[in-house]
This record gives structure tokens, C-alpha cells and sequence, in this order.
């Protein structure tokens, strides 16, 4: 444990983006954050500053968050230019200030997508990912009148990749990387999750095409395999999905 | 005033069931005509609302994130019970009951206890059906692991995220619902109110979060299925967002709150690192299967490296105290070992508010690479916001709030008092008793939300006639204005302190009078300083922005203003609770550090029922029985 860092603080500058609601102008402003320790969170740092503005009779910088450990999805900020701000499968809830340096200056900005709308300040609207999920990310099961859970045997290798697939938190930083603006590596997670598993067969080819058409029209561009999705997501999914994906595709069409 | 469960009676085997075929039923072609608002799209919410919306009723759902995928209960690491006794290891419907009831410490019914351990096993079919990624052993069946002290395997599991999964599933179901039209899901709206026309529930008022404006929503029963209410702590486990709000203004409206003093501290969680930090992050339980607590036996070895204190040196007092469950004890046996060691002066790391959690042994045992199948996202969880790598080192713990087990008073129908507003989940209070076990939370939300509300809301609708009220009732007006009054007072006061700073000190007072031990001293304390607080809240506190815009700083203010007040019903209740039993630890009442209970005097469910802002809170008693359950020392030695 680093106690000897304990007393040091760092003084960092940040430009922010500010804009006030959907139909405004929005601009980079600039702030000071003071007294900041290598244990300080990416968002308690932002808590800091927050609290100063409202001293001063500020408005202070909104953001989304809510578990602040990495799960809900919910945080989306683009730190200099990287979405989640580029420590390798972090979003930026978990990202540690002991990653800056005194006298840093930070660019924080929005999820910039065209599917993605800014609500204001640093929110945006995502429901183009429920969109998604509602043409058809899921097995048409009813609720009660099923087998057993052993009834339904999943080996073991087909188990893992399912869950590698379903560890998505849909907070759509791959869509905010994507210079086409597609969310292809959110899309492709469920469709594979779900082609993975025996329950999710049966609908295999009309989820994919439902899930490719609702994708396309919520204004998400297309897949051109530049992969910044997988560099930018804080949960490691691997754009093999997207290639599984391509292939349900063409089975689909085929079939 | 003496409480009914209205709980089946005979044999305890065949109450659900008797029950079930009891209950009326609505007929499929009317359904469509009655309205449900659903208050929570968390395990519990989401499975019911999609439960209810596939059965044909008119579903309106609510949730404060900007999608239901979000609820807090995706934050649920180490997973879900069920008595499906796969492992052939003596598991059955009777034993999780069982355990259920005397891991409550005996202040549970027993009839909804029974019922939830029947349902468990229809849970995971459903989630498995759903596609959620359960562990699979080698053969393609359905893994299994140990939990929170149980004697069997009987907790499923997906990695160490299986709040997600099974949030993710029934967030499918969900979504298969709002497409099919059944469910109309409306997201980032805050419940501020609950309507109560002619002393029954009939709708809700709403702030929509992004435009400011309040919003009324009329139906024929609502759900409140909106969660716990441990950040009255200021810092837990829970979601930033988390807030007794929603419970708390159906208080107002006369909904009974079920023993507010029951919240559980869980053992495991990373330390506080400084005064800035806005939560705490919990560590699975499931690391207690492999590692083992201990503290330096000599306050002279604070200092040192663990690797430097040797074998002999370490008192593993877990294992040391509670031979027979050993770093398996429940929680709140865990949670106040690791306290007594940091009071006893031998707690590690800053402040001296930590103990080892140490897998040494485990990697010599099965390898580094089994623990990091096992635990993998948890070590790198640890590791991001410590800089510090578990598997050379031992981890720090320290106990954190974690879960409410009191909640709104409900009956065996998940009905409160007040006719036509059920309560699901977290929310309610209904079955751990005074402390919950662990991977039982998961297990009642789904099984009120997929399971018990299909079947109890049909009872209620089925002897009422829909949509006799509409927002047009003067009801709704009157609420939408009190909120509005309600928010400008908080936008105008513009004093010197922050919400947050308001939030820290209530936080401060509940952690130090009201938490993990409690005497009448530091309540009554508490009793004193929380009414000042609020009223220099009230003086003091300065919200900005204005109330019809996106305003974070008003949705923080409303939701401290409420835990202002409920902070001093939780005090209450702890004060007149004259015993210790699970989560609620009196000093006062021990028996050398064990909790010592008082089944003559307190073997009922407290619940308090509001009686106007000066009044003092009336307390109304639910004697509870135990029938099956041998009333005993709850002994984990
Ligand atoms: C870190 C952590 C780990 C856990 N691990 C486990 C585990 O391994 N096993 C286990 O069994 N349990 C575990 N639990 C407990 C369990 O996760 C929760 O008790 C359970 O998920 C609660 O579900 P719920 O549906 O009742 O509420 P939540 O999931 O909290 O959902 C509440 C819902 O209500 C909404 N809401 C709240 N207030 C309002 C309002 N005023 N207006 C509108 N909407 C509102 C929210 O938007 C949300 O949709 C864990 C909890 C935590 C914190
Ligand atoms: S794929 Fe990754 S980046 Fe995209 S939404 Fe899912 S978790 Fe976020
Ligand atoms: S706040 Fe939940 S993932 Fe960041």
C-alpha cells in the first residue's frame, strides 16, 4: 500500500464539455480540479469539482453513473479522445486517478454518435441499444412452463463463450469508438450469446436479421473492421463476435 | 394493533399450493382491461413486470436509469440459491427453508419463507430457458458452489457476475414484452409519490429526470419494487442511485415500514481509502470458500509486510472462534468478528479498519490459475481500485453496508396495508428475518416477480373493477402540487452546505449509532442529532439549478431529505428492539459477544405507521410462530 503517497495531492486542469440540454449549443469549458489523490476515482474527482461549482453558485458537470464499479453500464465519458479513457478493460467509474499526473490537462467529452443524442453535458440518450435488444435479443420463452435447467445440457466450452459474449454492460463505448458509429460489437454480443446456447437456436435466424434491421434503423452506421470497438470496451468482448455475427448472417439468408 | 400475514394455515408443504388454487383468478379476456404500474425494473420489477405483461395486463413500468438494464441488481457478484440438490448432498425444499429461517435469526414467517424455497428451483429453469449463461461442469450440467455459510452446494452461479446474467434475463423477457406492447417501459422517471385515493393505491407521481416535469400515472394496483435502503449509511455497496425514496413516500401515505433497524453489514468489502470516496465495493462472499481471514496476533506486527508474519503469528479468528463454519460463518457473525479484531487494535491498513483475506493457501492447494478461474474478475476488481495484487498479497476487508432485510410491511399476498399496492423484492421485508443469507436475494426477487405476483395480483384484481380511477381524480392534482411545493422549497432555501455534505454526516451518525452495534446511548444520541441535522438541512442546504430541467443536484437533495427522516426510524426501531438478533446487534444484549435474542418479549415483525411530521410513529405488531422450525440459540460454533 502506497502510504507514502497519502499527502501528495495533483492539481489537474479539465475542458469539459458543457451544453445544456438536447437543442443547444454546446462548448468545451475550462476548470481546475484541486486536491486530488492518486485513490480518487476518475468520477470522484469530478464529485470534487461539482462540489466547488455548487458552492460558487455553479451548475455543475452532469454525468451518468450509478454502481461506480464497472457493471450497470451507466458511466460514458470520453477521456482524451478514448472512450471510458483508454485503460485497458476499465470503464471510467473504475478508472483510478493515480493513472494522471500533477499538472495533467483532460478532455472530457460525451459519447459522440449520431445514434446517441447528448441530453446534456457529458449524458446521452441510448435507447437505440433497448431498440436493439427489443427486435429481438432474447429466447421467446414464457414464464413458468419450462424444462429443467439439466434438461437442457450446455457444454462446457459452449457455456464460456456464451457468458464471454453476455459480459456486455451495453454502455456503448464501442458504438462512441466505431469511426462508422456502429454498434456492431454490442449487437453481435447478444446474437452470439444467444446462437451459442441450445435455448437460443430455435430463433436464431429471425433474431439476427431483426437485430442487424433495428440496428441499421436507429441511425448506427456500418461494421468496416477498423476494431476500435474492442480496444475502447471495458469488458474485453472480443470482435470474434462479429464474425459470428456475419456468419448467422449469412446462415440466415442462406437458410 | 395487532398485524394478520394472512398466511395459509395446515401442513407447511401444501400451504403455496392450497393457497394458489385459493386465490381467484381474472379472467383472460379481461385482463387487458386492468392497469399495473410497476415502480423497479430490478430482478424484482423486471420479472414482473414481464410476467405480468405476457399474461395479458397492461403493464406501465418506471425506473431512474436510462434503461432497466442498469438496476442495481446487476451488481450482484456471487449468486443464486435453489433447492435442486444436483450434488445428491442432502439438499431439499425443507433444508433451504430451514437454513433460511434460522439464518434470519427467527424473526421471519415462515409460511413465505416455505413458499420462496418451493419456487427456487422453478427460478433457475426459468433463468436457464431465458439463455443465461450458468456455469456448466465438464458434462453440461449445471455447476454448483457453496455459499454464505451453507453446508450444501446449492448456488448457481455465473463467474462472478451473476446479478447481471440474471438481471440481463430478465431484462430479455422484458424487452420481448415492451415489444410486444404489453409493457410500456418509461425510463429516467423518479417515483416521488404515491397516489392513494379512498384509501387505496391508485397510482404514482413522477419527476421525468430529463425535462423536470411531473408526470401522473393512474392504474389499478401498483408494485413497488424500487429496493433497499442502505445508503442511509452514505457509503455501501449500493448504487449511487439507491435511495428509501420510493418506500418512503408510501410511508407517508400510509404504507407500515417493517423494521427499519434490520440492515446487514457485509464482511467483505475493500476498505475506505479517504473522506472523498462516494462508495464502497463489495467482494464476493464466494472468496470465503478460499480464503481465509485473519490479523496479526500482536499489535507489534501491524507494521509489517504480511509475508513477514509468520504462521504462528496470525490469529485466524474466523476459523479460531467458529470451528465448524470457520471463514464460512453468516455474515453477520463475519462482519462483527473483523470489527471486534480492528477494536481489539489488530486491524491492518489505514486507519486500522481492515483484516487479511488471504488465498495463500488455496493457490498452494488447487493453483493460481484454478483461483483466478474461480475469482478471476474479483482479484482484478480488488487490484483497480488498490493498486494491490491479490494473489501475492493478501487482500483487505472491512465490513460495509450492504442489504435492508426491513422493509414496507407486506402480506403472504406481497400486499401492504394499504389495499392495491404490492411490495416485491428488496423493497419488502418479508423473508430474512433479521439477517439474510447469502444468494438468497437474487433467489426473492425473482421469486415475487416471476412467481408470486402473477398469481397474488389476480387475487386482489379479480375482486375489483377496473379503471374506476383516472389522473383526472382530484387525487393527482393534489400530489403533483405538494411535489412541486415540495422541490421549490428545496431550490429555494440556497444556503451554505452541499447535499452532499448533508448526506456524509447523516451517513457518519448512522455507521457510528446505528450500525454494526448499537446501545440505547448512541441511538438516543442519534434520536437528538438526526432531527437537528435535518432542520439545518431544511435551513441550510444549497441545491442548485431549477426544478424544470435535468438537475442531479434536486434528485440528490429529495432523495437526503428522505433519508433524513427515515434515519430516525431506523434509530427508533433499533431503540425499542431490547435484543440482538441477526443484523441488529445490541451490546446490551450478549452473551460474550454473541447475540443474545429475547424470543419472549420480541418474536414479532415491527412496523411503524406514520402518523403526521410531529407526531411520533405508531408501532403495530406481527406475532410470528414457528411451527415447523424449532425456536433455538442460533449457534454457528
Ligand atoms: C454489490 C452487491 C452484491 C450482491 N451480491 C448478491 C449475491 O451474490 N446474491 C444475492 O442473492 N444477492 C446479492 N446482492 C443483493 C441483491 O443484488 C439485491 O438485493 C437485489 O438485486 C435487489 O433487487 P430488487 O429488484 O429488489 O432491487 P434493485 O435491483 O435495486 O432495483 C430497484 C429498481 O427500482 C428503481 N427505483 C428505485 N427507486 C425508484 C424511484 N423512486 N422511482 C423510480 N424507480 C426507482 C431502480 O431504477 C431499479 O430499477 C448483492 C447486492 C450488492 C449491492
Ligand atoms: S460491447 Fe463493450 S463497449 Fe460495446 S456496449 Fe458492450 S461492453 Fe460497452
Ligand atoms: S457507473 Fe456503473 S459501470 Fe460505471
Amino acid at each position: 500500500m502506497s502510504s507514502h503517497n497519502e499527502h501528495k495531492t495533483m492539481t489537474l486542469t479539465l475542458i469539459v464539455w458543457r451544453q445544456k440540454n438536447a437543442t443547444a449549443q454546446g462548448k468545451f469549458d475550462t476548470y481546475t480540479a484541486k486536491g486530488i489523490t492518486e485513490h480518487h476515482s476518475f468520477l470522484e474527482m469530478l464529485d470534487v469539482v461539482n462540489e466547488d461549482l455548487i458552492k460558487g453558485g455553479k451548475e455543475p458537470i452532469m454525468f451518468d453513473h450509478d454502481c461506480r464499479e464497472g457493471i450497470c453500464g451507466m458511466c460514458s465519458q470520453v477521456v482524451n479522445g478514448v472512450p471510458h479513457g483508454g485503460q485497458e478493460r476499465t470503464t471510467v467509474c473504475q478508472l483510478h486517478m493515480r493513472k494522471f499526473k500533477d499538472g495533467d490537462t483532460i478532455y472530457i467529452e460525451p459519447w459522440r454518435a449520431r445514434a446517441f443524442p447528448i441530453v446534456r453535458d457529458l449524458i446521452v440518450d441510448r435507447s437505440a441499444l433497448d431498440t436493439i435488444i427489443q427486435a429481438g435479443g432474447y429466447t421467446s420463452c414464457h414464464t413458468g412452463g419450462v424444462p429443467d435447467g439439466n434438461a437442457i445440457l450446455v457444454s462446457k466450452p459452449d457455456a464460456d463463450y456464451a457468458m464471454d459474449a453476455a459480459e456486455c454492460i451495453g454502455c456503448g463505448a464501442c458504438a462512441a469508438a466505431c469511426p462508422n458509429s456502429a454498434a456492431m460489437l454490442f449487437t453481435s454480443a447478444k446474437v452470439a450469446q444467444l446462437a451459442a446456447l441450445p435455448q437460443g437456436k430455435p430463433e436464431a435466424a429471425v433474431r439476427v436479421k431483426k437485430m442487424l434491421d433495428a440496428h441499421k434503423e436507429c441511425g448506427f452506421g456500418n461494421c468496416s473492421n477498423h476494431y476500435e470497438c474492442q480496444a475502447a470496451c471495458p469488458k474485453g468482448i472480443n470482435v470474434k463476435f462479429i464474425a459470428k455475427l456475419n456468419r448467422e448472417y449469412l446462415k440466415a439468408h442462406l437458410g | 394493533m395487532i398485524l394478520d400475514g394472512k398466511c395459509p394455515t395446515g401442513p407447511i408443504e401444501k400451504t403455496w399450493d392450497k393457497h394458489r388454487f385459493d386465490l381467484k383468478l381474472v379472467n383472460p379476456a379481461n385482463k387487458r382491461k386492468y392497469n399495473i404500474i410497476v415502480v423497479g425494473t430490478g430482478l424484482a420489477g423486471g420479472a414482473a413486470a414481464a410476467s405480468l405483461g405476457e399474461l395479458g395486463y397492461n403493464v406501465q413500468a418506471f425506473c431512474y436509469q436510462d434503461t432497466p438494464r442498469r438496476a442495481h441488481s446487476i451488481a450482484a457478484q456471487g449468486g443464486i440459491n435453489a433447492a435442486k440438490a444436483y450434488p445428491n448432498d442432502g439438499d431439499s425444499i425443507y433444508r433451504l427453508f430451514y437454513d433460511t429461517i434460522k439464518g434470519g435469526d427467527f424473526r421471519a414467517r415462515e409460511a413465505d419463507v416455505w413458499r420462496l424455497a418451493q419456487v427456487s428451483n422453478n427460478i433457475i429453469d426459468q433463468c436457464v430457458a431465458q439463455g443465461v449463461p450458468f456455469a456448466r461442469d465438464y458434462a453440461g450440467y449445471l455447476d454448483n458452489r457453496s455459499f454464505g455459510g451453507a453446508q450444501v452446494s446449492r448456488t448457481f452461479f455465473a463467474r462472478g457476475q451473476t446479478g447481471q446474467q440474471l438481471l440481463l434475463g430478465a431484462y430479455s423477457a422484458l424487452s420481448r414484452q415492451i415489444a410486444a406492447g404489453t409493457v410500456k417501459m418509461y425510463n429516467r422517471r423518479e417515483m416521488l409519490d404515491l397516489v392513494v385515493v379512498d384509501g387505496v393505491a391508485k397510482g404514482i407521481t413522477c419527476r421525468n429526470l430529463i425535462t423536470g416535469e411531473l408526470e401522473s400515472y393512474a392504474a389499478d394496483a401498483v408494485c413497488l419494487c424500487t429496493g433497499g435502503y442502505v445508503n442511509v449509511f452514505y457509503l455501501s455497496t449500493n448504487a449511487m442511485g439507491c435511495s428509501v425514496t420510493a418506500n418512503w413516500k408510501a410511508y407517508k401515505k400510509g404504507a407500515y415500514f417493517a423494521n427499519p433497524c434490520y440492515t446487514q453489514i457485509h464482511p467483505t468489502c475493500i476498505p475506505q481509502a479517504g473522506d472523498y470516496q462516494s462508495k464502497l465495493t463489495l467482494m464476493s462472499e464466494s472468496l470465503r470458500n478460499d480464503g481465509r481471514c485473519w490479523v496479526p496476533k500482536n499489535k507489534a506486527d501491524l507494521a509489517k509486510h504480511p509475508d513477514e508474519i509468520p504462521e504462528e503469528a496470525r490469529d485466524y479468528y474466523l476459523e479460531r472462534k467458529y470451528p465448524s463454519f470457520g471463514n464460512l460463518a453468516p455474515r453477520d457473525i463475519a462482519s462483527r468478528a473483523a470489527k471486534e479484531q480492528c477494536d481489539d487494535g489488530r486491524g491492518v491498513g489505514p486507519g486500522g479498519r481492515g483484516v487479511y483475506l488471504d488465498f495463500s493457501t488455496a493457490i498452494k492447494r488447487v493453483g493460481a490459475d484454478t483461483i483466478k478461474e474461480r475469482y478471476g474478475n474479483l482479484f482484478e476488481m480488488y487490484e483497480k481500485i488498490t493498486d494491490e495484487n491479490g494473489y501475492k498479497r493478501p487482500m483487505r476487508m472491512y465490513p460495509a453496508p450492504h442489504y435492508s432485510m426491513g422493509g414496507l410491511w407486506v402480506d403472504y399476498n406481497l400486499q401492504s396495508n394499504i389495499p392495491g399496492l404490492f411490495v416485491l423484492g428488496e423493497a419488502n421485508f418479508s423473508v430474512h428475518g433479521a439477517n439474510r443469507l447469502g444468494a438468497s436475494a437474487l433467489m426473492q426477487g425473482l421469486a415475487d416477480g416471476y412467481f408470486v405476483i402473477p398469481y397474488t395480483i389476480g387475487g386482489y384484481l379479480a375482486g375489483i373493477k377496473p379503471g374506476t380511477v383516472t389522473t383526472a381524480d382530484p387525487e393527482f392534482k393534489k400530489s403533483t402540487n405538494e411535489v412541486k411545493a415540495y422541490s421549490q422549497k428545496l431550490l429555494s432555501i440556497n444556503g451554505k452546505k452541499t447535499v452532499s455534505e448533508f448526506m456524509r454526516e447523516l451517513g457518519g451518525l448512522m455507521w457510528e449509532n446505528c450500525g454494526m452495534a448499537r446501545t440505547e446511548s448512541s441511538l438516543k444520541d442519534n434520536l437528538k442529532k438526526i432531527p437537528a441535522l435535518r432542520e439545518e438541512f431544511w435551513k441550510n442546504v444549497k441545491v442548485s439549478g431549477t426544478g424544470g430541467e435535468l438537475n442531479q443536484d434536486l434528485e440528490n437533495a429529495g432523495r437526503t431529505a428522505d433519508f433524513l427522516e427515515f434515519g430516525e426510524l431506523m434509530c427508533r426501531d433499533a431503540l425499542h428492539r431490547k435484543e440482538s438478533c441477526g443484523g441488529h446487534f445490541r451490546e446490551e444484549y450478549q452473551d460474550q459477544g454473541e447475540a443474545e435474542r429475547d424470543d419472549v418479549n420480541f418474536c414479532y415483525v415491527g412496523a411503524w405507521e406514520f402518523k403526521g411530521e410531529k407526531a411520533e410513529p405508531e408501532l403495530h405488531k406481527e406475532p410470528l410462530k414457528f411451527d415447523n422450525v424449532h425456536l433455538a440459540v442460533r449457534s454457528y460454533k
